[in-house]
């Protein structure tokens, strides 16, 4: 059963929930419709469908606690803080994006926010996101490292590295599957031979849970109470959050691997739309106060277009800096 | 100056790094309780107790991956892998990240992280256990890559890479491990990067080499002086950045050279060099320039035949005559 959403959090912070999961998607479908334009190239992985897991999970940390994901990570980045106009400017591949244009969709990177990067060679991310919690513990800050990864991470090399190394350091690492179910068209069931990812976990003596990754609510307060056990005991936790990409895996992807009634049973779970629900069904707000959220995010997301369009190219020049210190 | 080994000198760098900088904590396979698989890492642990000085599982990926997150988070790690073959195991968090890191993600962080490795073959070590991998890592933009020569070279080129603000591969040679030589006991004591040491002068062909080829160089250069030809040796130090100026400038001084390599031939750094100085020093150049290669062949174990397989002292005289015009 639901929670009631009063029970969790303040009025105010459900309804930035809302915002911000209305944020990613609308940056994610203008994204799109870039990419058709020839504006965005390369590869281009969006986020629609997942919005809860980024939007609850990054309420549930601190401001300090470092965040690294992989290269489906607009969201997470800009629910972090990340300005959607320098985040779309590094898409179009301008001088003003936020890695000056040399990362692109896949490698986002805001030190500034402790938003860590965007890695796209698969399991990349694990060691390195130990590594920052071992720099946390050693030098005695107050943070923690929080992981996020695909289902198709956990066959990595790395993925058992890493868990194995996190506990056997006692270092705070929160790892957070996102299970779309598909790494690119190879469905969890066809790649893992124990599909229910969270229970792989007890072979490193790590704590984990299953969430429901379509309630940006329970996401949150999944995420909460597992950083904060990490935060006490300085133990690396595991949370599988169960999503769904409403896209291909890229742009490039149709995605005619999976069938038309599976989608739609998940479009129908659609995170944005239950939590509007919920909000106005426990008058919280309002369905205009709503619409008005949705223009407002509209025109960031217009504003950060056109931000990109106008921008400068990088100059060439620029390819031999930023190699060596 | 005191009189010490390459292994020392290594240790005793990493001790005094450690001493200066809190911020240098240091991992790999077997380092703190067993102290080393060639004891570089004595003493470290009893000093510098278990918050610095780690033991860590057999994952080599991850002891360099752990590295570049700790470097992002404000440490300056050393990684050990137990040997260079090892750091294949390795390659995506080398290549893949730690070269890439800065770049990417437009500069906005650095990796002060350093990853020793011991290589190098002639100890019958057999196919996957003798390799000199120094060119694959050189082929990568993003990476310093120090190989010294000498104990003194070891210590100073060591606490340069730990104070190096981007990520470096340190190369050790496991024959080397034994030498003796005098080392500065200056804890300040640097050898800066990016420049070659000329450990020999003369006139008639420069041999560029590095690591164990340089000693080598400089035995052959010796044999050489008693049949009349004077060989300027450079040592390159360190592979990256490359001190492309010093060979240059030797090269068109003597109008010869031999480029050692311990490395296979085949799209080896020789090349490399060997091209820089045809390019640049063409109309001085009185032969080819000439290169000694490791064989094209996975190292095989038996003595008898691994020795062949490496470069010795013999056969870079044996190119030296060639380039200077005595056959034999």
């Amino acid at each position: 059963m639901e929670t009631r959403l009063r029970a969790t959090l303040p009025d105010q912070e459900l309804l930035k929930l809302y915002e911000q999961m209305v944020l990613s998607r609308e940056f994610e479908e203008s994204c799109a419709e870039q990419y058709t334009k020839g504006h965005i190239t390369g590869f281009l992985h969006l986020y629609s469908g997942q919005e809860a897991v980024a939007v609850g999970a990054t309420a549930g940390l601190h401001k300090d606690d470092y965040i690294l994901s992989a290269y489906r990570e607009h969201a997470q980045a800009i629910v972090r803080g990340a300005d959607p106009r320098r985040v779309m400017a590094e898409l179009f591949g301008k001088a003003t994006g936020v890695c000056k244009g040399k990362g692109g969709s896949m490698h986002l990177f805001d030190p500034a926010l402790n938003f860590m990067g965007g890695y796209a060679i698969v399991g990349g991310q694990f060691p390195i996101a130990v590594g920052l919690a071992f720099a946390a513990k050693y030098r005695q800050e107050d943070r923690i490292a929080a992981c996020f990864f695909g289902d198709g991470a956990v066959n990595q090399g790395t993925f058992h590295e890493s868990l194995n190394w996190a506990r056997l350091w006692e270092l705070p690492v929160l790892f957070i599957c996102e299970n779309n179910f598909y790494g690119i068209g190879t469905e969890v069931h066809r790649s893992s031979a124990l599909a229910s990812i969270h229970k792989r976990t007890c072979g490193y003596d790590i704590p984990s849970e299953k969430v429901d990754g379509m309630d940006v609510v329970a996401v949150y307060k999944a995420i909460k109470y597992a950083a904060e056990k990490v935060r006490e005991t300085s133990h690396p936790y595991f949370i599988e959050a169960v999503t769904y990409r409403f896209r291909g895996h890229s742009m490039a992807d149709p995605a005619k691997y999976r069938s038309v009634a599976e989608h739609e049973v998940w479009k129908s779970r659609d995170p944005i739309p239950a939590l509007a629900k919920r909000l106005v069904a426990e008058e919280i707000t309002t369905d205009e106060h709503l619409a008005g959220i949705r223009n407002k995010c509209l025109a960031l997301v217009q504003e950060a277009v056109k931000f990109a369009e106008e921008s400068p190219w990088p100059e060439d020049s620029e390819v031999y800096n930023d190699i060596y210190v | 100056m005191s009189e010490m080994t390459y292994r020392d000198a290594l240790n005793l760098a990493l001790k005094e790094e450690l001493r200066r900088d809190p911020s240098v904590v240091l991992w790999g396979e077997d380092v703190a309780l067993y102290e080393g698989s060639f004891k570089v890492t004595r003493g470290l642990l009893a000093e510098f107790g278990e918050e610095r000085i780690k033991d860590t599982p057999i994952s080599e990926n991850t002891i360099v991956g752990v590295a570049v997150g700790a470097a992002m988070g404000g440490l300056r790690p050393v990684a050990e892998l137990m040997t260079v073959n090892f750091a294949l195991l390795a390659m995506d968090q080398i290549i893949n990240h730690m070269a890439k890191i800065r770049s990417m993600f437009g500069g906005q962080t650095f990796l002060p992280m350093v990853v020793r490795m011991p290589g190098g073959g002639g100890s019958q070590l057999a196919a996957q256990h003798s390799q000199s991998l120094e060119s694959y890592f050189m082929h990568c933009p993003g990476l310093h890559i120090a190989y010294p020569a000498t104990p003194a070279d070891a210590k100073g080129l060591l606490k340069s890479a730990i104070r190096d603000n981007n990520p470096v591969i340190f190369l050790e040679h496991e024959l080397l491990y034994n030498s003796k030589g005098e080392v500065p006991d200056d804890p300040e004591f640097l050898v800066p990067f990016g420049r070659a040491n000329i450990i020999r002068s003369g006139t008639d062909v420069t041999i560029v080499a590095y690591a164990r080829m340089s000693i080598l160089a400089l035995q052959a250069a010796g044999e050489l002086e008693k049949e009349g030809v004077s060989c300027e040796v450079i040592d390159l130090r360190t592979l990256s950045p490359l001190d492309s100026e010093t060979f240059i400038a030797s090269a068109r001084k003597t109008g010869r050279a031999v480029v050692v390599e311990e490395c296979w031939g085949t799209a080896g750094l020789g090349g490399d060099i060997a091209h820089r100085i045809h390019e640049a020093c063409f109309d001085n150049l009185l032969a080819p320039v000439r290169r000694v290669s490791g064989l094209d062949v996975p190292m095989p174990y038996s003595r008898k035949i691994e020795k062949i397989c490496i470069p010795r002292a013999e056969t870079i005289a044996d190119a030296v005559r060639e380039v200077v015009g005595r056959k034999y």
